[in-house]
């Protein structure tokens, strides 16, 4: 009996270990499997590679979460990301010193953010009509803006943000992982985090006990504009250029990267590691395919198989 | 009596019809033409359009140049415009293949012959479609590559959005002429980098990574080529040629600087003067093909402008 139970108990503990560890697990898979197919997988530089690659997508992923676990969703972050860089980029052509501009740009990010949290939490428009609007917009501003021209040609110290690194670790990478921590810190450890949960999981419940749900909806879009123009500052680094039409398909990247990671689209569950989990596993995954040198009418098919198996081992983890 | 003048009057009359229906003498026609451009804020189109006025000149042809503003409904009321001048010919660059569909139906209601150039139409009856040879420059920039090579070394291809026919033919061209004139290279990766320079960016890192060896480098557009030059920059290796396509300002300005070794240019005054050459020799009767090539050309550092 005593044995039974002990029994039962482990296979229940296995069952929420795989519930809770699963995509790290079909992650750890693709990462063997991609070792064995190719010897320069596993390099240092490759993995550099993958970890610098993914830390953009990582970046506005970390807004996503907070957004989708409130049951919102946010389209805009792609065209956000691209009208704040262009932004700061001819703010730094026009001669403003970096740290100014890169402020300017920041804000505008949270401004853009902002007004899409106004539709959503005051005028009560559904997250992704408020967003898809602002999508276009600020797709069109950031054409408008530059008459479709890329600014080339930055400063060395902005184009630190995404070309430099700290020690042997690349910026982009650094900033992630503070990104990643600051999130994760805010949704576990203070009221705010508590907050965002509460109203995913039941928006009634939690406008009763009091909570201003208004704010913390405003605050979660606010915040994802703010973490996609840092996102899009780190690209234009990269490139040495700011490009209007940057940014094409990242809302999608970055939805991607939540779902995969096991946050809920309908809201109140889900965390940052699994989010993290999810980027690097998309981050691999293309990687992967430009290593084993995948023709690229297959590629999409390849990269939608993939994602749908880790998400099966996923799910069969946690219905079984 | 009167049944043989009525005869003589009708042969009379069928012979004035049968004469002014025969090809008019070039001599005694001179054409009107509509030449309706999407936008004339771009630098493009506005030596597309100074190609088309000289040919004009040259041919005695009045031009009638109308600006779209990148505006669908200003389009549509320079066309209806231009329909109710009664024009000889209207050369269009569309400013979306789609929209532009109804005003070419009423075009060729009023029995006016449309042509398109550089922007094709998604509908309605076209005489001819004049736009740069992709397939040519693709060609071109392979055997640029190839000969700066030696006709020899390992080459990397970085392709446009997979369908695209820019990606198609460019990647078309630059594939048959390797095969066929460079069998010593070799084409060590082949990967889609969707026209995107933080794509061509990340792409190329990766193929960086598995690719000890590189000596070239096509990409079916410039930004996609810089982004690869930025990620060879960061990544320390040299020694890499690097072609790319469009001639874009960045593109130009890197081979002024000598980090891109050439770039294709499309030619747009070839573009005018083609539009309207194709449209005088239909109208005086000659059948013209329904795709018009416009050929490339091949910017490197020494014929950098």
């Amino acid at each position: 009996m005593a044995m039974e139970q002990a029994l039962l108990r482990r296979t229940i503990n296995w069952r929420g270990f795989l519930r809770r560890y699963g995509i790290v697990f079909s992650f750890l898979f693709l990462c063997l499997a991609l070792s064995l197919l190719s010897e320069r997988f596993l390099t240092w530089t490759n993995v550099l590679n993958i970890l610098r690659q993914s830390s953009i997508n990582g970046i506005v992923a970390v807004g996503m979460t907070m957004v989708i676990l409130t049951r919102g969703i946010d389209l805009s972050v792609g065209a956000v990301l691209a009208l704040s860089s262009v932004v700061t980029a001819d703010l730094l052509q026009g001669g403003l010193p970096v740290p100014l501009a890169m402020l300017v740009g920041l804000a505008l990010g949270a401004a853009l953010g902002s007004s899409s949290g106004l539709l959503v939490s005051r005028l009560r428009i559904p997250p992704f009509i408020a967003t898809l609007g602002l999508m276009t917009v600020s797709r069109g501003l950031a054409l408008t803006y530059t008459q479709g021209m890329p600014i080339t040609a930055l400063p060395a110290s902005f184009n630190f943000l995404g070309a430099g690194s700290l020690g042997p670790i690349p910026m982009p990478i650094v900033l992630a992982a503070v990104i990643f921590l600051a999130g994760h810190f805010l949704l576990t450890r203070t009221n705010l985090g508590q907050y965002i949960y509460a109203l995913g999981d039941n928006p009634v419940a939690a406008r009763l006990s009091g909570i201003s749900t208004r704010t913390v909806t405003f605050f979660v879009y606010a915040l994802t504009g703010f973490l996609a123009a840092l996102a899009g500052m780190i690209l234009a680094g990269r490139l040495d250029s700011a490009q209007p039409t940057a940014g094409y398909g990242y809302e999608f990247d970055a939805i991607a990267a939540v779902v995969v990671g096991g946050t809920s689209l309908a809201g109140g569950e889900g965390n940052l590691f699994g989010t993290l989990v999810g980027a690097l596993l998309i981050g691999v995954l293309n990687n992967g395919l430009n290593l084993l040198n995948v023709p690229s009418l297959w590629e999409q098919v390849v990269k939608g198989v993939v994602i749908a198996l880790a998400l099966l081992l996923y799910r069969a983890g946690k219905s079984r | 009596m009167k049944r043989i003048v009525v005869l003589v009057v009708s042969l009379i009359l069928v012979g004035v019809l049968i004469t002014s229906c025969a090809p008019a003498t070039p001599t005694a026609k001179t054409f009107t033409m509509g030449l309706v451009l999407s936008t004339l804020n771009n630098p493009f189109f506005v030596t597309l359009r100074d190609g088309a006025q000289a040919e004009a000149t040259k041919e005695g042809v009045t031009l009638i140049v109308m600006d779209s503003q990148n505006d669908s409904a200003k389009e549509a009321s320079n066309i209806e415009d231009l329909i109710s001048r009664k024009v000889d010919a209207i050369l269009v660059n569309p400013t979306d293949s789609d929209a532009v569909v109804p005003s070419i139906t009423k075009a060729n209601t009023a029995n006016i012959p449309v042509f398109t150039i550089d922007r094709g139409a998604n509908g309605g009856t076209i005489v001819s479609h004049i736009a740069s040879d992709n397939v040519a420059g693709g060609k071109m920039a392979g055997e640029f590559l190839g000969n700066i090579l030696g006709k020899k070394g390992n080459v990397v291809e970085l392709e446009g959005i997979a369908g695209t026919s820019a990606a198609r033919d460019r990647g078309k061209g630059f594939n048959d002429v390797m095969s066929a004139s460079f069998p010593d290279i070799k084409i060590v990766a082949k990967q889609t980098a969707d026209f995107d320079r933080a794509k061509g960016l990340s792409v190329f890192e990766n193929i960086l990574t598995a690719q000890p060896d590189i000596n070239g480098v096509f990409a079916h557009n410039d930004e996609m080529i810089l982004g690869a030059i930025q990620a060879a920059e960061a990544a320390g290796r040299t020694g890499i040629i690097f072609v790319g396509f469009d001639a874009v300002d960045d593109a130009l300005k890197a081979v002024k600087d000598g980090k891109l070794a050439a770039t294709v240019m499309q030619q747009p005054d070839q573009m005018g003067i083609l539009g309207v050459q194709t449209a005088v020799k239909s109208l005086n009767g000659q059948t013209v093909e329904k795709s018009i090539p416009v050929a490339l050309k091949v910017i490197n550092k020494d014929n950098v402008p």
